[in-house]
């Protein structure tokens, strides 16, 4: 079953499993926002492994580099980078503020909040 | 004109009276003139335009627009539909008389809007009538269920909301869990849903499958009233007397049994039903409606719930006529829309006309008015004895028809049904009209007297205003009228097929 | 664009994205309220007309394909546009067109005048997201069209008047990202197998290869991630809030767009990528979205009947009607894929219309609350009237919209011979009676109560939209051949391309 050639996608499984888990479990909003960074640092990272060829080289074209790893890969992740630092640079907006707003960050004491409006 | 755009013409024609209804909204007299002579020239407009051209055998079409592929919105014109909108053209100027009458008499609030709706009710009704395919004549049955409502619930009372909620409840419920259904499966299998002489459907089903089509089309039509959709009806009864006189006893209700009979002559087809047996239950669910409805009619004290009970009873003729499927049965039922109109109405029109003129609603409060009200209960009368179907009342043909097709068809049970039927219908009644005119008038004690000396002023209980008590007398000679003038009738519908 | 020789009218497709990118730079510049709405508008109905001509030249002349940058496609970027997708890019430019016509109005009772041109460049955003995920030819843009439009729709939410808007906003932005995470990490698994991006290619590439696990995780994460942006039941529980805090003309747009462009998406990728064949008659997925779409049939609706709030009972509505369109999907027929496609036409105007009613109640009496409604029919005439139609729309009742998808979908179900499925259909549509009707009781039957003050009549800056709406719902439930004319060969299309 183990296959040590498929290790970086054991650990890309497990970070996004630890980042799914962590927005699933945690109270904490700012908590959630680190879980999903981390789930999609594990997708990203997915990426990155995937255009990697052992022993490839950036792809030049010239004498001397024969075996190259795949750009394409590379590339696209710097957009999700750029999307995943939106994203959390808005959420962590939108949680101050829900700071502000309800003085908590909490998501049980937000909605204890909001059912008491609600009531 | 061209027979075409007069079809066209004769489905718009009330929606431009109702529109100018609305406008005519600050200006009582104008706007009841506007009503009438939208009714007048209506019922001028099919008969001399559409009329003569059906009668020489003609089908005049009019295709508006093909709305999916094989599924356009057309009309078009055959000699059922043709008698069920001039029936309901023509009953149309009785009731606007009557509803200026009724409407002022018992001083009802928005008017207006209540003649608005009563318009749009009508176009809804000659559009099913000359509806030309199932979706065309679907279309214009919701619009009948959705411009029916608002006066159904117009008094806006929690009463009149409740009855509302069973009205729509009932026939949008029906109507898109059943005829929706029916319509789409016809159309899958047929490919078309246009009605056709002969049938559209031979060969094309297997036989439990056209029983089960059957079913959906007759149940989803819950307009028909076949039990056990039957109780909006009685529900409907909280409208006005005018809506329950010509759309709850001509209009709706005749949509319902017009959309069943024109179903299994124009898409099973009668040779169909005959051969495969597919309509046999039907027999028997018209005949249990016939018998139940009739049973708990005669236990209603309340005029005009009994004359709802007594709808459902009657409509089942037209089912049963139907389902018959043999030629008399069609004819018998096809009738029966006609004579059964006349009738009906007359006793609605009655029984507003006393609720308006001595204020009571219940059969057992109607000892002795029948010698203050003398027209109106003559009127009832003659109205009654067409219901039962004795001659020379118009109702006696169509039953005679639908005893003829019962014994086509080899259903002697079916005769004896038809017999207790009419039975019943003495029952439930002759006492009213007994009430009227044998039984002394009840002494009333003071507090009542007072209360009526309150709403009528010296004198009590006399006749309706003038605009309440023609009308029915108006229908009761047109019911005398039908009886000699069948022919003319049997004429039209032999051309059915 | 370096092949002048050409006329402009060739890069419209380009132009369908460019233009509203760089409006909204220049109304975050403009800073005046009114200004940036008159350039919002602008673009939008140049969009919804560019977009006209779009489908247009796909009807008349095939599938139009331009290529970015004059990079040859699979290894430049291309913009495909078919009759799907042109269909689709109508309905999301076409209702912001309208719905930012109505927001001059209404939208100064939820947000500060000050932001509103932040507001239009966010807007204005959305929609490039959504008509760039409509139009492009390439997976990993779409990837990147899905984030700029959700990105700027939890902006767009968090805007709403009360502060449950920002929780509402966090919510979806959590949901939301999952989503579209999983979907890039579908797509890198199906870059994986076929080595490209590109759609059209992609899909010639995964039929060589052929069914393996990595496809078939590939299927899942792409099916999952859509679905919540979807809000495919079980998934949907960011859109009753989101919907509901939402500032009502965001709300108006959202429930017509942003879901039916995940529709759109859902679609591609099953249809045009992983074909019929693999998605349905090996993998099966069928027996996964059919329960799901039924089952969302009926627990929407019976929510909705249970909601005091209107814009939250429409928003369960909303849940309801994604189940008739997966449910057309899953059927994977013509038939039933053309009621999925119409659907999401048909819907797209009765729930932006019946949402920007409740902008016209909310503008004028200030909540949308069913007890709110009481007596509006007497004093908001024409908005009711609106309602009312709308409503019977959403019932299928003939000569609106409403019916002709409903047709679609019972006759496909009755075609394939899913007896229960079709009575399903018709049943849970009854449940839209009751929720419909309920509203319509108490705006005609209950009288408004005695210190409710004055109510005028809607701005006609709101009624115009409103109304437009209405309109397009009697003539697209009367002339059909625009909706279900192109659905229906679109329909062909794809599932012609699958096997």
């Amino acid at each position: 079953m183990f296959d040590p050639g498929l290790l970086n996608y054991w650990i890309i499984m497990i970070l996004m499993m630890t980042g799914l888990y962590t927005v699933i479990a945690k109270g904490n909003l700012i908590k959630k926002i680190i879980g999903l960074g981390i789930f999609q640092v594990s997708v990203i990272m997915f990426f990155v492994s995937m255009g990697k060829v052992r022993g490839g080289t950036a792809p030049i074209a010239g004498e001397g580099f024969e075996v190259f790893s795949n750009p394409v890969p590379h590339v696209l992740m710097l957009t999700a980078i750029v999307v995943a630092v939106a994203t959390l640079a808005f959420a962590l907006a939108l949680v101050v503020r829900i700071k502000e707003e309800y003085d908590t960050i909490e998501e049980d004491e937000i909605r204890e909040l909001e059912a008491g409006e609600e009531g | 004109m061209n027979v075409s755009t007069a079809i066209g013409l004769a489905v718009i024609w009330p929606l431009f009276g109702g529109i100018l209804v609305l406008l005519l909204r600050k200006r009582p007299n104008l706007r009841e003139a506007a009503s009438l002579t939208t009714a007048a020239t209506q019922f001028i407009l099919i008969a001399t335009t559409i009329l003569p051209v059906v009668r020489s055998g003609g089908r005049p079409v009019l295709d508006i627009v093909e709305i999916l592929p094989g599924l356009s919105l057309s009309f078009e014109v055959e000699p059922l539909g043709m008698l069920f909108a001039l029936v309901a053209s023509g009953l149309w100027i009785v009731t606007t008389l009557y509803s200026i009458g009724y409407m002022r008499g018992h001083h009802e609030k928005n008017q207006t809007r209540f003649y608005f709706f009563f318009a749009l009710a009508i176009t809804g009704a000659v559009g099913v009538s000359f509806a030309g395919n199932v979706f065309t004549l679907f279309v214009f049955y919701e619009a009948i269920t959705l411009s029916t409502f608002p006066l159904v619930t117009h008094h806006g009372t929690e009463e009149a909301k409740k009855a509302g909620r069973m009205y729509l409840g009932i026939l949008i419920g029906t109507s898109i869990a059943f005829l929706f259904l029916a319509m789409v499966w016809t159309y899958v299998v047929a490919g078309t849903t246009d009605f056709r002489s002969g049938g559209i459907l031979a060969g094309k089903l297997s036989d439990g499958n056209l029983m089960l089509l059957l079913a959906l089309y007759a149940f989803g039509t819950g307009k028909a009233a076949l039990m056990p959709f039957h109780r909006w009806l009685p529900a409907a009864m909280v409208a006005p007397t005018p809506v329950s006189a010509l759309l709850h006893a001509v209009a709706v209700v005749k949509a319902g049994v017009f959309t069943i009979m024109k179903v299994s002559v124009y898409i099973f087809g009668p040779d169909l039903l005959t051969s495969t047996g597919a309509s046999t239950w039907l027999i028997w669910v018209a005949a249990a409606t016939i018998i139940i409805a009739g049973c708990i009619a005669i236990q209603k004290d309340n005029l005009k719930a009994r004359l709802a009970y007594s709808t459902i009873s009657q409509l089942s003729y037209i089912v049963l006529g139907a389902a018959l499927a043999t030629q008399w049965g069609i004819m018998g039922g096809s009738m029966h829309i006609v004579m059964h109109a006349f009738g009906k109405i007359t006793l609605f029109f009655c029984a507003g006309a006393i609720l308006v003129g001595a204020h009571k609603s219940e059969v057992s409060q109607m000892d002795g008015l029948g010698r203050k009200m003398p027209f109106t209960f003559l009127a009832f009368l003659i109205g009654s004895l067409s219901i039962i179907g004795l001659p020379p009342m118009g109702g006696s043909w169509s039953k005679w028809f639908l005893m003829l097709g019962a014994a086509d068809a080899g259903q002697l049970m079916m005769i004896g049904v038809l017999m207790v039927g009419s039975l019943l219908s003495i029952a439930y009644l002759m006492p009213v009209v007994a009430r009227g005119f044998f039984r002394p008038a009840p002494i009333e004690d003071s507090s009542h007297g007072e209360e009526e000396a309150h709403g009528e002023g010296e004198g009590g209980i006399r006749e309706a205003p003038f605009f309440c008590v023609l009308p029915p007398v108006l229908t009761a000679i047109g019911c005398i009228i039908l009886f000699f003038s069948a022919q003319g009738i049997y004429e039209l519908l032999s051309g059915i097929g | 664009m370096h092949d002048s020789g050409l006329s402009i009218s060739s890069h419209l497709p380009a132009f369908q994205i460019a233009v509203p990118l760089l409006s909204a730079v220049i109304c975050v510049l403009i800073r005046k309220a009114r200004a940036a709405w008159l350039l919002a508008t602008t673009v939008a109905w140049a969009a919804f007309a560019g977009a006209c001509v779009l489908l247009n030249r796909v009807i008349l002349h095939g599938t139009i394909s331009y290529e970015q940058g004059g990079w040859t496609p699979p290894w430049g970027i291309e913009l495909r546009i078919d009759l799907f997708n042109a269909l689709v890019l109508i309905i999301v430019t076409g209702i912001c067109a309208v719905v930012i016509s109505a927001s001059l109005t209404s939208l100064s009772m939820e947000v500060p005048e000050k932001k509103h041109n932040l507001f239009y460049a966010a807007f204005l955003l959305c929609m490039t997201g959504l008509a760039g995920m409509t139009i492009t030819g390439d997976v990993f843009n779409i990837f990147v069209f899905l984030e700029i439009s959700s990105l700027s729709s939890y902006a767009l939410i968090s805007q709403g008047a009360t502060r449950r808007a920002l929780t509402s906003s966090i919510q979806y932005l959590v949901m939301g990202t999952i989503g579209g995470t999983l979907l890039l990490l579908g797509i890198g698994m199906l870059y994986m197998v076929t080595g490209t991006l590109n759609i059209v290619d992609m899909a010639d590439q995964l039929a060589m290869v052929g069914p393996n696990r990595t496809v078939l995780v590939a299927l899942a994460c792409v099916t999952v991630g859509t679905s919540i942006k979807l809000a495919v039941f079980p998934l949907h529980i960011w859109l009753p809030n989101a919907y509901t805090y939402a500032p009502a003309i965001v709300t108006a747009f959202l429930a017509a767009t942003a879901t039916k462009v995940a529709f759109y998406v859902l679609a591609r990728f099953i249809f045009s990528i992983f074909g019929v064949e693999l998605a349905f008659e090996q993998l099966h997925l069928d027996r996964v979205l059919m329960p799901l779409a039924i089952v969302a049939m009926f627990a929407g609706s019976i929510v909705a009947i249970y909601q005091t709030d209107i814009k939250r009972m429409l928003a369960y509505s909303s849940v309801a009607q994604i189940g008739y369109m997966l449910l057309g999907l899953s059927m994977a027929s013509v038939t039933g894929l053309t009621g999925g496609i119409v659907h999401l036409f048909n819907h797209a105007l009765m729930k932006s219309g019946l949402f920007l009613v409740m902008a016209c109640v909310l503008y004028r009496v200030g909540s949308t609350h069913i007890d709110a409604m009481r007596g509006l029919g007497k004093r908001m005439p024409f908005t009711m009237a609106a309602f009312v139609i709308a409503g019977l729309s959403m019932i299928g009742v003939p000569l609106t919209v409403g019916f002709v998808s409903k047709w679609y979908l019972v006759s496909a179900a009755m075609e394939s011979g899913q007896w229960p499925v079709a009575v399903l259909i018709l049943l849970s549509s009854l449940l839209a009676v009751v929720y419909i009707w309920r509203v319509v009781e108490v705006a005609y039957f209950q009288e408004a109560p005695e210190d409710a003050p004055e109510v005028k009549k809607a701005p006609i800056g709101l009624l115009v939209p409103v109304w437009t709406l209405v309109f397009a719902i009697i003539f697209f439930g009367i002339f059909t051949s625009l909706s279900a004319g192109v659905a229906g060969d679109a329909a062909r299309m794809l599932l012609g391309a699958g096997s």
